[in-house]
């Protein structure tokens, strides 16, 4: 593969990962990772202090899954929708197969519950970093690191960045 | 009742605010999540009054000069622990023209120096420096009568339990020994036993009042029904055991709950028919609560006004209530493991913090609780909620079906701001302690 093509496959991905959860599709969220894998939402308050805590932390599609079936059948949220923009996609590594990318998200949440119908506030702004595999020609995730600006969540977060 | 809420002597007075609250403890009118008056009033009675506020751990500020920024009620301060260790702390606004002096949330320095004027600061609040104090090519300076010493930051009381930061804006405060009561102080002590070492943070931003949320960490009766993920799971019962331990006053709870046996808890539960029994679903990937027996069941701790401590499963976490205006609050998570952890405890931490804090599996929804509460009273002030679940004594239970927490919050805020009502049942016998459950 060669740079132009690896990075058109890594938008690919990306794209692709977004409108799966902007699109309410959350049960193929996990199929966008490897097994095992590590999913991390990361408020960089703490990597910058170098402490381990995460707000989300999977290591398997499993732990996946389960993040998915709680959210639809255990935890009690306000209903809303996502909406991310991605800019600054780039391919920053590549070696035996392995690639890493990075890109900046920002994620708009929009009210779907009684009270505040249809109302859109800016919800998450971070960074992606991703390490990206091929299985059997399909690029997977096999590390995504959120690293989330926005510290303050506000509310709480049920729907996967 | 009419009430006026000015009934507090000796404390500066703010306008006072009139109150209807039924002589009943257990009726709690909507008008104390909202109106502006009673915020400003509790910012200078409660939070500036005669209570202990949780700040900082110690282990946040592990080395001389480090320091802390944070708040009190809605009062910016600073915590700060000086050269030869000892902690202090200040507000944080400068003695000058009123900015904030420190600006990040925490480092580590010497002194601390307003960017305004630079006025400077020591690790007391002590001001040491006034730029051109004497004046400069003749102009005149300060006044000849202006005394540093008097123009310092103002300082707070500091006391420290277990590695715990406490402060007090009131001189005459009791000792935070006793604030916390044996009881709440035996709590304590099963978790803070040793070093801790802090593995990150959290925040949550609520747009609810923050006595909603000092309800919701007193309220055993909404853990099974609201937080569904164990039930979802087959990992819970509403039949397991626990209860409420509440200090003298009421004013602090901790509720601990722990596993009967599973026969037992499945029988009790299979009678009842609530939404909370579902047992088609099993985790996919159950390493999630694979932890290590290290407390038995869980404890919330409730330490009147602010803080929240935590042990669910292997997580450990204090949580600190900051009042952010009427109708919002931070809600900052301090996760921590000790500091002899190994390497997979510590992975046991990191893992499990999943089912706590703002994207808790188990309890993300807290916070949200509060707001649809926040959503749906503005409009009838006068009317009340019903906090009388269990009866209407304050008291430690043996039961999690109670809203006794709830009830001893109540009173003691009512007390504090001088609100009358009647006095609530006191219940003299088969209070529930720590030490019978620690016996258990
Ligand atoms: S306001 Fe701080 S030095 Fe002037
Ligand atoms: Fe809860």
């Amino acid at each position: 593969m060669d740079a132009r093509e690896l990075r058109f496959a890594v938008e690919e991905l990306l794209h692709a990962y977004v409108r799966c959860i902007d699109s309410d599709r959350l049960e193929e969220w996990p199929e966008f990772f490897t097994d095992p894998c590590v999913y991390e939402v990361m408020p960089r308050e703490n990597a910058d202090q170098g402490l381990p805590i995460a707000v989300m932390y999977c290591d398997s599609r499993g732990m996946l899954r389960d993040r998915v079936v709680a959210q639809r059948r255990a935890n009690i949220y306000a209903p809303h929708g996502y909406r991310h923009m991605l800019s600054a996609i780039g391919v920053t590594g590549h070696e035996d197969g392995v690639v890493s990318a990075r890109a900046n998200y920002v994620v708009y949440r929009t009210f779907l519950d009684a009270v505040n119908y249809g109302h859109s506030e800016l919800f998450s702004v971070g960074e992606y970093h991703d390490t990206i595999v091929f299985e059997n020609g399909v690029a997977r995730f096999r590390e995504k690191l959120v690293l989330v600006d926005t510290a303050r969540i506000l509310s709480l977060l049920v729907t996967p960045l | 009742m009419e009430v006026c809420m000015d009934g507090v002597a000796n404390h500066r007075s703010v306008s006072p605010v009139s109150l209807t609250w039924p002589a009943d403890v257990a009726r709690v009118p909507y008008r104390v999540f909202l109106d502006p008056a009673i915020y400003a009033y509790e910012q200078e009675i409660l939070f500036r009054g005669p209570i202990w506020n949780y700040v900082a751990l110690e282990a946040e500020l592990p080395n001389p000069q480090d320091f802390k920024a944070t708040f009190v009620g809605d009062t910016p301060i600073v915590v700060t622990r000086d050269k030869e260790g000892a902690l202090h702390a200040f507000v944080n606004r400068c003695a000058h023209r009123g900015a904030l002096v420190c600006r990040e949330p925490r480092g580590n320095r010497p002194t601390h120096v307003c960017v305004y004027h630079q006025w400077s600061y020591d690790l007391r609040g002590n001001l040491i420096g006034v730029p051109f104090r004497k004046g400069v090519n003749g102009a005149p300076g300060m006044p000849e009568d202006f005394q540093p010493a008097q123009n310092s930051l103002r300082q707070l009381q500091v006391a420290a339990y277990n590695g715990l930061i406490f402060v007090s804006f009131d001189p005459q405060v009791e000792s935070l020994a006793e604030y916390l009561g044996p009881d709440m102080r035996a709590c304590l002590d099963r978790i803070f036993n040793r070093s801790v070492q802090v593995l990150g943070h959290a925040r949550q931003f609520i747009s609810a009042n923050w006595k909603l949320y000092a309800e919701n960490t007193r309220d055993p009766y909404h853990a099974s029904l609201l937080h569904l993920f164990h039930t979802t799971f087959g990992m819970y019962r509403s039949s397991q055991g626990g209860g409420i331990t509440l200090d003298a006053k009421g004013r602090h709870s901790a509720l601990h709950s722990y596993r009967k046996t599973e026969a037992e808890e499945l029988t009790a539960y299979k009678n009842t028919d609530l939404r909370t029994y579902q047992d088609k679903y099993t985790l996919a990937d159950p390493s999630l609560l694979q932890g290590r027996p290290e407390f038995p069941g869980l404890t919330i701790q409730a330490i009147f006004p602010n803080l929240t401590v935590q042990q669910i499963q292997n997580t450990l976490a204090v949580r600190h209530t900051i009042p952010r205006g009427v109708e919002q609050f931070e809600l900052v998570f301090t996760f921590f493991g000790y500091e002899d952890d190994d390497a997979e405890m510590r992975a046991i931490r990191r893992k499990q913090a999943n089912l706590v804090g703002p994207a808790g599996l188990v309890s993300m929804e807290d916070g949200h609780a509060t707001e649809i509460v926040q959503q749906a009273i503005r409009r009838d002030q006068d009317a009340t909620s019903i906090a009388a679940m269990g009866g209407r004594e304050i008291a430690g239970e043996e039961s999690l079906i109670t809203e006794t927490g709830i009830r001893g919050f109540w009173r003691y805020y009512r007390e504090l701001l001088g609100i009358a009502g009647a006095e609530s049942v006191q219940k003299e016998n088969g209070a529930w302690t720590h030490e019978n459950y620690a016996s258990r």
